[in-house]
């Protein structure tokens, strides 16, 4: 387990907008328009998420953002500075975690966060603390003179997330950080997270584990085939779900599905497991209460699926559904 | 970036580069100090005893400045190229682009780096060179210019190539196919003066010839030398600002880098 004090350092909170998007464009070279028109903010001290499926123009946009990808038209400001004009400013407020390894595997651990400092400008002796300091915090210090390509693939993400965070970074955009990671790595990853933003910074996070968009982020963004489909807080996303289905797991096995009613059909999958679809508008009570009138004791209950996966694949199809028609 | 800031990037960048040459000094300092000392023997000691003086000297005080000259043209190039290139192979140039460094500063740390390699190599061929033979300083200001310019516009050099090069194969062909037979056709191990017809002419059409009579001229005095160094000076001028030139540009346009 990794420690989540870092940097300790606090940013002041203020209103300005840490993102701001506008009609952003990128067609690549003899390829398809990878982003059509995409608007976007994110506001200062955010945990925002960015979701989409494989293609669907995030890492575009992240590369845009971090200069990596050239974009054909739009604007981009990152705390106020244009990255048409004040390029170095917007680089400079930016830390990123790429999906890829895509540091030295040659290069020692201590360096490659040395290195990167400098390349901010921050001087040896700071970059050397501040590097002591993160590689500590990821637990990755016993490791420091040992090359990257020697480091497990979770030991090299840290490496990357060390890397970004050495310029203490007001916008930390990461793209997949926990893509391979076993579910402790994945969880201590969070926990530190979680520190860092409570600690100021904003904080922009791509995945593919929803469960991950939903326990870490307070907004929420989709995207697909170059096209923004929503933008709003997690919370307001997710009352949109129509229904769930919650999986029971009975004390006592049964031979017939119970009649729940209209309001909440159910499947019972084997003689202790009952899935049940729960429509808006209907409460859990009310599903105890029907389960307790039929005599059913439960053991346990969960959702089936992450909600927010219910709900991203709901608007992913109703929207290409729409734009077919 | 403040002026302290990028000083402090460009310093990192070289630094990174002469970690990186001296980690692996046994592909890098040791390989030419091996084939020189070969050179020095070969040439140098077992032919060069039967091979008359050139003017005053003998031949293998002829050809020292030559070899050095080589080393520094070859492992300055080579330096950059390869550097540059692993770097885009293995995505970690992205370090430095997403970093608020601009462009002409990674451009000269890389060069100043490549140099830097191509000088201590071509002191380690000088030192290499004291076991064979002795060495006159006819003027040491110089050699320093020769060594240096040269060292630099050979790295920028290399960081063209290795900015162009699309695969491993890329960075090899320009040593190979240009660089090696200019270095041999440029009068390393002989003076043009010796030449039958236009070939002393026509061999003042290659660049390096300038480079390597410079440095012979600082070592041996005007005596050994088969052109005025200052057109040298001025050749290897004019090639370094193209380069750096094309190599801004290539950069501004992201080329290989950038999508």
């Amino acid at each position: 387990m990794f420690e989540s004090r870092v940097l300790g350092t606090i940013t002041t909170i203020n209103m300005q907008k840490a993102l701001q998007i506008s009609n952003l464009r990128k067609t690549y070279a003899n390829g398809p328009e990878a982003l059509k028109g995409v608007d976007l903010e994110v506001e200062n001290g955010d945990f925002f998420a960015l979701l989409g499926p494989n293609g669907a123009g995030k890492s575009t946009l992240i590369g845009i953002l971090t200069g990596l990808v050239q974009k054909t038209s739009g604007t981009v400001s990152v705390y106020g500075h244009d990255l048409d004009r004040e390029v170095s400013q917007v680089k400079a407020s930016l830390g990123v975690v790429p999906q890829e390894f895509n540091f030295n595997a040659f290069e020692t651990v201590i360096n490659t966060v040395v290195f990167q400092a400098g390349y901010y400008g921050i001087p040896r002796d700071v970059a050397m603390t501040r590097a002591e300091k993160l590689l500590r915090s990821l637990s990755l210090w016993e490791k420091r003179d040992q090359p990257g390509r020697n480091l497990s693939g979770g030991m090299k993400r840290r490496l990357m997330l060390a890397r970004a965070l050495v310029n203490e970074p007001k916008l930390l955009i990461l793209d997949e950080p926990t893509a391979g990671l076993d579910i402790e790595l994945r969880r201590s990853l969070w926990d530190f997270l979680i520190d860092l933003n409570s600690r100021g910074t904003t904080i922009i996070l791509t995945t593919h584990y929803l469960e991950e968009a939903e326990n870490l982020c307070r907004n929420i963004a989709i995207i697909d085939e170059g096209r923004l489909l929503t933008s709003e807080p997690i919370d307001t996303f997710l009352r949109k779900l129509e229904s769930q289905v919650l999986v029971f797991d009975l004390s006592q096995a049964i031979q017939e599905c119970p009649d729940l009613g209209e309001a909440m059909p159910c499947v019972l999958k084997d003689g202790t497991r009952l899935e049940v679809r729960v429509n808006k508008g209907v409460t859990i009570n009310q599903v105890f209460e029907k389960l307790t009138h039929q005599g059913l004791m439960v053991e346990s209950m969960r959702n089936k699926s992450n909600r927010i996966e219910e709900l991203f694949i709901d608007l992913v199809s109703s929207k290409k559904e729409t734009l077919k028609a | 970036m403040t002026s302290q800031q990028k000083w402090v990037a460009f310093c990192t960048i070289v630094r990174k580069e002469v970690v990186r040459f001296m980690r692996i000094w046994t592909q890098t300092l040791l390989p030419p100090a091996i084939t020189m000392s070969l050179y020095f023997v070969v040439f140098g000691v077992l032919l060069g005893e039967r091979i008359q003086k050139i003017g005053e000297f003998s031949y293998i005080e002829f050809i020292v400045p030559g070899l050095i000259m080589m080393s520094v043209i070859t492992n300055s190039f080579s330096n950059v190229a390869s550097s540059f290139f692993s770097s885009k192979f293995q995505r970690s140039v992205e370090e430095l682009l997403v970093s608020p460094v601009p462009d002409w500063l990674i451009i000269s740390a890389y060069v100043v780096g490549g140099a830097s390699r191509g000088i201590l190599v071509g002191c380690v061929v000088l030192l290499v060179s004291l076991f064979f033979t002795h060495l006159s300083v006819h003027s040491l200001p110089l050699i320093f210019l020769f060594l240096a310019l040269t060292a630099l516009t050979f790295a920028t050099a290399g960081f063209t190539n290795g900015m162009l090069a699309r695969k491993f194969d890329d960075i090899a062909i320009v040593p190979t196919f240009i660089l090696t037979p200019l270095t041999y056709f440029g009068g390393v191990f002989y003076s043009i003066k010796l030449l039958p017809g236009i070939w002393p002419t026509v061999s003042k059409f290659n660049p390096i010839l300038y480079m390597v009579n410079g440095l012979r001229f600082g070592f041996l005095g005007a005596g050994a030398s088969d052109v005025a160094w200052p057109t040298g000076v001025v050749i290897l001028g004019i090639f370094m600002v193209v380069l750096f030139s094309l190599n801004l540009y290539l950069m501004k346009k992201g080329h290989g880098l950038r999508s």
